[in-house]
């Protein structure tokens, strides 16, 4: 058995162990959740400290484990970790467990919150830990449909209903264009396995590669599929409303990790499985995510609405992201694992500090609030670190990430990355500072008078850890920068190999020849 | 002859009868019972078929009757289907006993007639026993639509289903005449045989069109879909579920027999008109479904939907296509089941199935609330039910031959459409019965032990398919394997 089985079926066990529970233990079920995403956070921890760096070859993968589950069709449960994952899975292993903490808000029909909510965090564990197409998507399902019943029946605000269905509609679309594009993979490759080592071993070390043609329409569903999943622009009109109404650990959970699924599916399938055609659609993509950087940072500059401006500044950062695969250099893609990672723990914390807020006061509108540091110092303070984090401050983990994509990409894309670091470092700190300034300072209006701060260490507890975990990774960015580094060099490797000949390819080879010369 | 292989239809038969018999001597009060009794007799027979009859080897078929019978792994498999599925259908029917005035034993014992048709259905190996399981079939059917004598809805549909059962049979013969007449053979091995020779004449073509309309009445795919929503409304509840799963899966097994062993090399040619009745079928179904605010309705109209997606599998014209079929109706029968079921006992004390009348359900009963709720979750196709893995084998196979025909991945956008505007109403059926304001009564529904049985039997069916797929990937592939 594998660690990793144990952080995926921890949360899931739970789950099924609350649905035993009686209804009047709520005490019970609180501690349940906490505890078994608690058990889930520091396994993961434990595992990122054993891991010591992923064995190179074409299964460089580690705490691996394979169980056949359906071998008429190649299908099996294979779980593994290498440099891209084991953050990401880490991080997830983190929020969750915030969000577990944070959701003592919830006062009614308590036991399926918390199962639905361990189903999620188990879910898209499960989805960053499989080596199976199948099962990665599967794992995403099984968390993605836990989101939507819980902003339909805790969600807040008068537009829920309708905010459901957008969200359900919206997303389930997205997943099933990578569906769609994942069978096609499957089928095209002939390989006639699900499991992704296997696959690439297939396509690269057997030369096996997929037809132009074939990759000519898998690439686009594989993008434009996990780029609705992750906001990409112009496909990013769920996330405000979505998160705006949803329940605080959902939105934490969703925007902090499981947003992350689309992009990983990006970096280790749909980059390295059909290098031609991604080289081809790079100079699209890192002109979309402009789109996403300035587009919706100015649209974020101009929200009335706590939670709307941290999910216009959320789907911003997933520029970055964007724009650090496109670079499709290994510095752009170390960087862009770096900001997913980063952004899971922001994301997290900005959510978890709104929900807070909200709880307190009732309302995010920017307008009512004010001077809200003097009643409570120590949110005010994370919220302001946050922020800080959020315009890129040096010491958090979000200023390595981005400056390493901004240095990735411009080698490749110069003019993209002058708009990207405008959009990124003025229009973010506006709407950051702004929300800050508006919301913690100023006079405080007498209806605020009797707002708590986190009362004691319990509650502060999830905010410590996110905000600790920001500042190790900022100051310490190599502690990950070194275990991302091999396996991005891998996939920049696998990708230039696939696409040397391909008419778009010339771009990147430049590109590399350009930074080798360097 | 070899009378030995007909022996689940024997056994239900002599069930049937016997059930009428024993009705004449049972007090009126204990009639409601005699669905346990008929229930545990095809628990029995079901059992029996487990354990003593066997397929000497997938690709061999065992005849008779001239081979007009054939008794192989297809055969096989769907008369375990259909067993299971009237099993549940008659403990659903016990609990609808208040609601039918007089002749309950009759009700159960139609219900193992059509039965029997379906069981002769699922080995049909000439035209004439196809038309004539197919009869059985919809004339039992016509009764048990209309059973309910004192409701003009439940006459209502019996009237629709009887006119258009009627055009649709003689679509069938008609058909079945010309092809006769063209071939000079009724028997689909003979017919495999000279298809090469007569498969381009065009009046042989038509008749195969009539007779596959004929099926397409069945199953109520697109352009033959019209009665569907107005019989599964007014119908009786169990007879409405015994029509959603057993009728449509008699129709597909007699779609796969005829197209696949008797002329498979003219259904290689349908490819298109395949692909396209497959495609307006799922969008009408789920199109039509989103207004409906009828819980029976609604279920009629994703039920074409259904017959659409089961029609991907016919369509992409390959053994994974079949078999994926297969499938998707073994997981489609534990979750339309469980969905009727809830339906049945929900809705026994009120007239119309409105949508407001699941409202308070979670509180009412807790166990009727969360079947229903991964029932639509699995026809939704949400993992990790029997309907995700039955979707994603059906899109597989469709995707399969995309790089052959082009027109596969059209279809498998629609399906993809489709499954996108499904999502809305199946919520919307979730989101009534969790969170909807006003819930008038409140009162606990009873529930007796027998249903409670089978609805943990759905389930546990809906989840084992969804997470253990593999046993039954692999029985439904054998069984396919008899198909060319």
């Amino acid at each position: 058995m594998s660690i990793l089985t144990f952080i995926i079926c921890c949360p899931l066990l739970a789950a099924l162990l609350l649905a035993f529970v009686p209804n009047s233990f709520r005490v019970v079920m609180r501690g349940v959740a906490v505890l078994a995403t608690l058990i889930s956070a520091l396994l993961a921890v434990l595992m990122f400290l054993l891991f010591n760096g992923a064995q190179v070859g074409a299964t460089g993968y580690r705490f691996e484990q394979q169980i056949a589950w359906v071998s008429a069709l190649g299908i099996s449960y294979h779980v593994g970790v290498d440099g891209i994952n084991v953050g990401l899975i880490l991080m997830g292993a983190i929020v969750a467990f915030a969000a577990a903490c944070v959701s003592w808000e919830i006062k009614e029909r308590e036991k399926e919150f918390y199962i639905l909510l361990l189903v999620m965090a188990g879910g898209i564990l499960g989805a960053f830990a499989s080596l199976d197409l199948f099962f990665f998507y599967f794992f995403h399902e099984l968390a993605l449909v836990p989101t939507f019943i819980m902003i339909g029946v805790w969600g807040r605000g008068e537009r829920k209903n309708y905010a459901t269905f957008q969200i359900t509609l919206y997303l389930s679309l997205g997943a099933l264009l990578a569906l769609v594009g994942l069978i096609a993979l499957y089928v095209q490759s002939g390989a006639n396995t699900f499991d992704i080592p296997a696959l690439t071993r297939h396509i690269f070390t057997e030369q096996h590669a997929l037809s132009p043609g074939a990759q000519h329409f898998i690439f686009p569903l594989l993008l434009f599929g996990f780029g609705i999943l992750v906001s990409l622009w112009p496909f990013h009109t769920w996330a405000p409303l979505g998160y705006g109404s949803a329940p605080t650990a959902t939105a934490m959970l969703h925007a902090g990790v499981l947003k992350k699924f689309g992009l990983y599916g990006l970096i280790r399938i749909a980059l390295p499985l059909l290098p031609n055609e991604a080289q081809g659609w790079m100079p699209v993509l890192a002109w979309l995510c402009l789109g996403n950087l300035v587009y919706c940072g100015w649209v974020a500059m101009r929200q009335k609405d706590f939670n709307w401006l941290i999910g216009y500044s959320s789907v911003a950062h997933m520029g970055f992201i964007f724009l650090g695969i496109a670079s499709l250099t290994l510095i752009g893609i170390t960087g862009a694992v770096l900001v997913m990672i980063a952004h899971g723990f922001l994301a997290a914390l900005m959510f978890g500090l709104g929900g807070y807020i909200f709880q307190q006061t009732g309302t995010l509108r920017i307008d009512e609030l004010g001077g809200l540091l003097r009643r409570m110092p120590f949110i005010g303070m994370a919220l302001m670190m946050a922020a800080f984090a959020g315009c890129g401050l040096p010491g958090f983990a979000n200023f390595a990430g981005e400056i390493t994509v901004l240095f990735g990409a411009w080698t490749v894309f110069p003019q993209v990355t002058i708009l990207a670091c405008w959009g990124a470092l003025i229009i973010g700190a506006v709407y950051a500072l702004r929300a800050v300034r508006n919301i913690l300072h100023g006079p405080l209006p007498d209806k605020w008078a009797a707002v708590a701060d986190a009362p004691h260490l319990w509650r502060k507890l999830p905010f410590v850890i996110l905000l600790a975990s920001l500042l190790i990774f900022g100051c310490f960015p190599g502690l990950l920068t070194e275990k991302i580094k091999p396996n991005a060099e891998q996939i920049v490797k696998m990708v230039q190999a696939g696409g040397r000949n391909a008419p778009g390819g010339a771009l990147v080879t430049q590109a590399a020849a350009k930074e080798d010369a360097r | 002859m070899n009378i030995g292989l007909l022996i689940h239809e024997w056994l239900v038969v002599a069930l049937g009868l016997g059930l009428l018999l024993v009705d004449l001597w049972v007090p009126s009060p204990a009639k409601r019972n005699l669905g346990y009794a008929a229930a545990l007799g095809l628990c029995a027979i079901l059992l029996y078929s487990l354990f003593f009859v066997r397929v000497p080897s997938p690709e061999i078929t065992q005849y008779a009757f001239g081979k007009m019978y054939a008794l192989d792994g297809l055969g096989l498999f769907f008369k375990r289907f259909f067993l299971l599925a009237a099993i549940i259908v008659l403990v659903m029917s016990v609990e609808f006993a208040d609601r039918i005035k007089a002749g309950i034993g009759e009700f159960y014992a139609l219900i193992l007639f059509a039965l029997t048709g379906m069981l002769f259905a699922s080995s049909a190996n000439d035209f004439a026993l196809l038309f004539v399981s197919l009869e059985l079939i919809t004339v039992s059917f016509y009764v048990l639509t209309s059973f309910e004598r004192g409701r003009f809805s439940s006459l209502e549909a019996g009237v629709k289903y009887l006119i258009i059962g009627a055009l649709s049979t003689g679509f069938t013969v008609f058909g079945i005449a010309l092809v006769y007449g063209i071939s000079g053979k009724l028997n689909f091995g003979d017919l495999a045989g000279v298809t090469a020779e007569i498969g381009s004449n065009r009046i042989f073509l038509f008749g195969l069109v009539l007779v596959i309309a004929g099926l397409g009445f069945k199953i109520a795919a697109f352009p033959f879909q019209i009665w569907a929503p107005d019989v599964y409304q007014g119908a009786p509840t169990p007879a409405t579920a015994f029509l959603a799963i057993g009728s449509k899966a008699a129709g597909f097994v007699l779609l796969l027999r005829v197209l696949f062993i008797a002329v498979p090399d003219v259904a290689a040619q349908w490819a298109n008109l395949l692909i396209i009745i497959s495609g307006i079928t799922i969008l009408y179904g789920n199109l039509c479904a989103i207004p409906q605010r009828n819980v029976k309705r609604l279920l009629g109209y994703s039920s074409i939907a259904h017959a659409g997606y089961l029609l991907l599998g016919v369509a992409a014209l390959s053994a994974a296509g079949r078999a994926a079929v297969l499938y998707y109706l073994s997981g489609y029968l534990f979750t339309v089941l469980a969905a009727f079921t809830v339906i049945c006992l929900v809705m026994r004390q009120v007239d119309g199935e409105d949508l407001r009348a699941l409202a308070g359900l979670s509180r009412r009963s807790p166990l009727l609330a969360a079947t229903m709720t991964l029932a639509m979750a699995s026809l939704a196709g949400i993992p990790p039910l029997a309907g995700f893995f039955g979707k994603f084998l059906l899109l597989k196979a469709v995707i399969e031959q995309g790089a052959a025909q082009p027109g596969y991945y059209c279809l498998a956008f629609t399906a993809l459409v489709g499954v996108v505007i499904s999502l809305y109403y199946y919520f919307g059926v979730v989101r009534a019965i969790y969170w909807s304001e006003e819930a008038g009564d409140l009162s606990p529904i009873p529930l007796s032990e027998p249903v409670r049985v089978s609805l943990y039997g759905c389930i546990a069916g809906m989840f084992f398919l969804g997470l253990f797929p593999g046993p039954l990937v692999n029985l439904a592939a054998e069984a396919v394997k008899v198909l060319r």
